[in-house]
């Protein structure tokens, strides 16, 4: 038994020091970022007059804006290093025997299971800057559900995207919305009509592959009333000399009755700053789901969003995260409540270790008039070495009386006697631990598809090689 | 082997926290033996335990533990557990998010030399759990997380059942059972009993060594152990306490 795991992390060994593949590209952008490369941009995708519009006006909000400062440190991005759009081939491939070698190897190495492609409804591959794989179900197909990359979505279907995207989230949001929203490409575009249930998890991987290539994919899911739909994301990155940024912007609307769940494992390598936003609309009787791991990077700042807009929406974020040395993972959630007798919850856990530093960051808005809604907050820290840091900054702007919010937090360590328990039963020491940590985060991983929560806990087990003393 | 197969304490000293608190302890459990040590609160009885299950915050300062004639007084607690030493907890420690069922099965593993096939394991953790009378769904419960007392002291004996040591300690099993749950694990442990395995039985009680017989009786006071007998001391020390045998600085 031992042995077989240290083969398996042996394999994951490479998994975690990065690949690179040949760049091999078609056009290559140049490094920075003015009017001229946000046009050429929207050129080079055949863009309708409003996208370049928005973009352009995205980027004169982001050059407005001055840097967040309120959370991790963001001083080290110097966003003229960057390449914002680079264009791998011409066309999408539509079968999998069209999608190049290359990009099949690092399919291989990142070790996505042949089981879970056989299940997989559609694939998009975020391969550099644009999506270069994408098949869909025919049964799904039928069914009406739209799963493309955003930029066919924009052009296939144009009505559906202009009615809804930015919408959600707004270019002026927040600085690094606007970038996104100068700059993106990729994404997913998902629909679904209403009634229908995706049964099978869509899934999407997504990675960085050259250096200082910045990552700026768009994704908008539409559930329409009383569907459901649940998307899976999982990034990894292999590892870079400079700063490489990834900055997505997520929107959902979740319509009435419907239900959305959002799954993301990110494990980019450990030079990216990985800055998201993701927000839902949820609508009456409508559930939002996200699930939310964060393994990799040099600094995370991401707070998935609930906005509950009718009574009886449901908005549920849990997340987890793990920083080893020199990493800040400050991640935690948002429960908007816009509308009376909505229901929210927030359930987060990190663990550090080394020098590492987690924060948990989250908010809870309830506006006047909006009686009887509930909500209710869980973070629990854990703390690997006496080095490791972590802070919680819960947030909460109740200002009606007649609701229901409920807070817990904990810091706890890898207790001696937890430890000499485990090991009294023949546990080895390294073992012992990465089954407490295991254990730390089980509520959560419990929640992920089963390839997810094995890559989650062996991720886990390899970070903390070496945590022994 | 020409090893002497017994569990063999030699002149053991420890400190904890810069107090000694045991102060040269002797004792030999032979396989198919039942030791029982006795005394008062805060004698040494647990630190003993924990000591020889190699506790890092007890210090051997002196003497040193014999097992089947390797020296482990240096040894990781894992690896004591691999040479067939075992520890049941007079407190129990949990371990939320981890599953009994996986637990068990990552210990059996880790103290045999081939690993035993997950059928195998579950069709022997069930007929463990039947013979305790613990319902199946204490499989799936996490370790010790909102276990009765009770409930915690049959799950030590279903983790002794399962791994089988050579050598057992158990560290006041009997404290926190009712009359029938006291019934119920001296049966688990009797079932284990055989010429193969020695116990060292911790407790206060002469009830339990109604159900568990022992061999001999020691009792340990201040560090020391000040008398040595047959299963007629229990019954001796349940008429007239531990009063004649405090040491005479304490009085
Ligand atoms: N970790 C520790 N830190 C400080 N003192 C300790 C520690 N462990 C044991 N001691 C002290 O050592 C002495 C012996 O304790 P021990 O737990 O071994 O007694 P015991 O015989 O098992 O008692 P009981 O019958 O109450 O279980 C006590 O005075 C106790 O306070
Ligand atoms: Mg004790």
């Amino acid at each position: 038994m031992a042995l077989s795991q240290q083969s398996q992390l042996d394999q994951l060994g490479d998994y975690k020091f990065g690949f690179s593949m040949p760049e091999n590209y078609h056009f290559k952008s140049r490094r920075g970022l003015d009017r001229d490369i946000v046009e050429e941009i929207s050129y080079m995708k055949g863009e309708p007059q409003w996208m370049r519009d928005f973009r352009l006006r995205a980027l004169r909000i982001f050059e407005n804006r001055p840097m967040p400062t309120w959370g991790a440190s963001l001083a080290d991005i110097d966003f003229q290093n960057i390449f914002y759009y680079i264009k791998p081939m011409e066309k999408q491939g539509r079968t999998w025997d069209e999608v190049p070698e290359d990009i099949k190897t690092t399919f291989d190495r990142l070790g996505i299971p042949q089981a879970e492609r056989k299940f997989l409804a559609g694939v998009g591959a975020q391969y550099e800057s644009e999506v270069v794989y994408h098949s869909l179900r025919e049964d799904l197909a039928n069914q009406g559900v739209i799963f493309l990359d955003m930029d066919s979505g924009l052009r296939e279907h144009p009505d559906i995207v202009k009615e809804y995207f930015g919408t959600v989230i707004p270019p002026g949001d927040n600085k690094l919305a606007a970038l996104n929203s100068s700059v993106w490409s990729g994404g997913s575009f998902v629909y679904v009509p209403a009634g229908v249930h995706v049964e099978i998890p869509l899934q999407a991987y997504f990675r960085i592959n050259a250096e200082n290539a910045g990552q700026f994919e768009r994704t908008l899911i539409i559930a329409e009333e009383g569907s459901y739909v649940h998307y899976v994301e999982g990034c990894t990155a292999p590892i870079y000399t400079t700063n490489s940024l990834h900055s997505a912007v997520v929107e959902i609307i979740v319509k009435r009755g419907a239900r959305v769940r959002y799954t993301t494992i990110q494990n980019w390598s450990k030079n990216v700053y990985n800055l998201v936003t993701k927000r839902t609309s949820v609508y009456g009787e409508g559930t939002m789901e996200w699930v939310d791991g964060n393994l990799g990077s040099k600094v995370t700042m991401k707070y998935p969003s609930c906005y509950l807009l009718e009574p009886g929406a449901k908005g549920e974020v849990l997340s987890v995260a793990f920083a080893s040395d020199g990493q800040h993972q400050d991640a935690g959630g948002k429960i908007v409540h816009a509308a009376p007798h909505t229901t929210g919850t927030i359930s987060s856990k990190s663990i550090s270790k080394g020098t590492g530093r987690t924060s948990y960051r989250g908010l809870v808005k309830i506006y006047p008039g909006m009686n009887g809604c509930k909500t209710h907050v869980n973070c629990d820290a854990l703390l690997l070495d006496t080095e490791s840091r972590s802070d919680t900054y819960p947030y909460m702007e109740i200002e009606e009386d007649d609701v229901a919010v409920t807070h817990e937090a904990t810091v706890s360590k890898i207790g001696e006697d937890q430890l000499f328990y485990l090991m009294s039963r023949g546990v080895r020491e390294d073992e012992a631990r990465a089954m407490i940590v295991r254990g730390f985060i089980e509520p959560i991983a419990k929640e992920l598809p089963m390839e997810y929560a094995i890559e989650l806990n062996r991720l886990i087990e390899l970070e903390m090689e070496g945590s022994v003393g | 082997m020409s090893e002497q197969q017994e569990l063999k304490i030699e002149n053991l000293h420890v400190r904890v926290e810069d107090q000694e608190i045991l102060k040269g302890i002797d004792l030999t459990v032979e396989p198919g033996k039942v030791h029982a040590i006795m005394g008062p609160n805060g004698g040494g009885k647990s630190t003993l335990a924990y000591t020889l299950m190699g506790h890092p915050g007890y210090e051997v300062t002196e003497g040193r533990i014999l097992l089947d004639g390797t020296d482990i007084t240096e040894m990781a607690p894992d690896e004591r557990a691999k040479a067939g030493l075992f520890l049941a907890f007079q407190y129990p420690h949990s371990i939320p998010g981890v599953t009994m069922a996986n637990f068990l099965r990552t210990a059996v593993n880790a103290t045999r030399p081939e690993p035993v096939s997950p059928r195998d394991f579950r069709k022997t953790m069930r007929e463990q759990m039947a013979l305790l009378k613990m319902k199946d769904e204490f499989a799936g419960r996490y370790v010790n997380e909102g276990f009765s007392g009770g409930e915690k002291k049959r799950a030590e004996i279903l983790q002794m059942a399962m791994l089988q040591p050579k050598y057992a300690v158990l560290d006041e099993t009997d404290s926190g059972l009712d009359i029938d749950a006291l019934r119920i694990v001296a049966d688990g442990v009797n079932a284990l009993l055989g010429p193969e395995m020695g116990v060292l039985v911790i407790t206060h009680y002469q009830r339990l060594l109604n159900y568990i017989k022992p061999d001999y009786v020691h009792v340990l006071v201040g560090g020391r152990i000040v008398a040595n007998g047959g299963p007629e001391l229990a019954l001796e020390l349940e008429r007239s306490g531990y009063e004649k045998f405090e040491p005479p600085s304490a009085a």
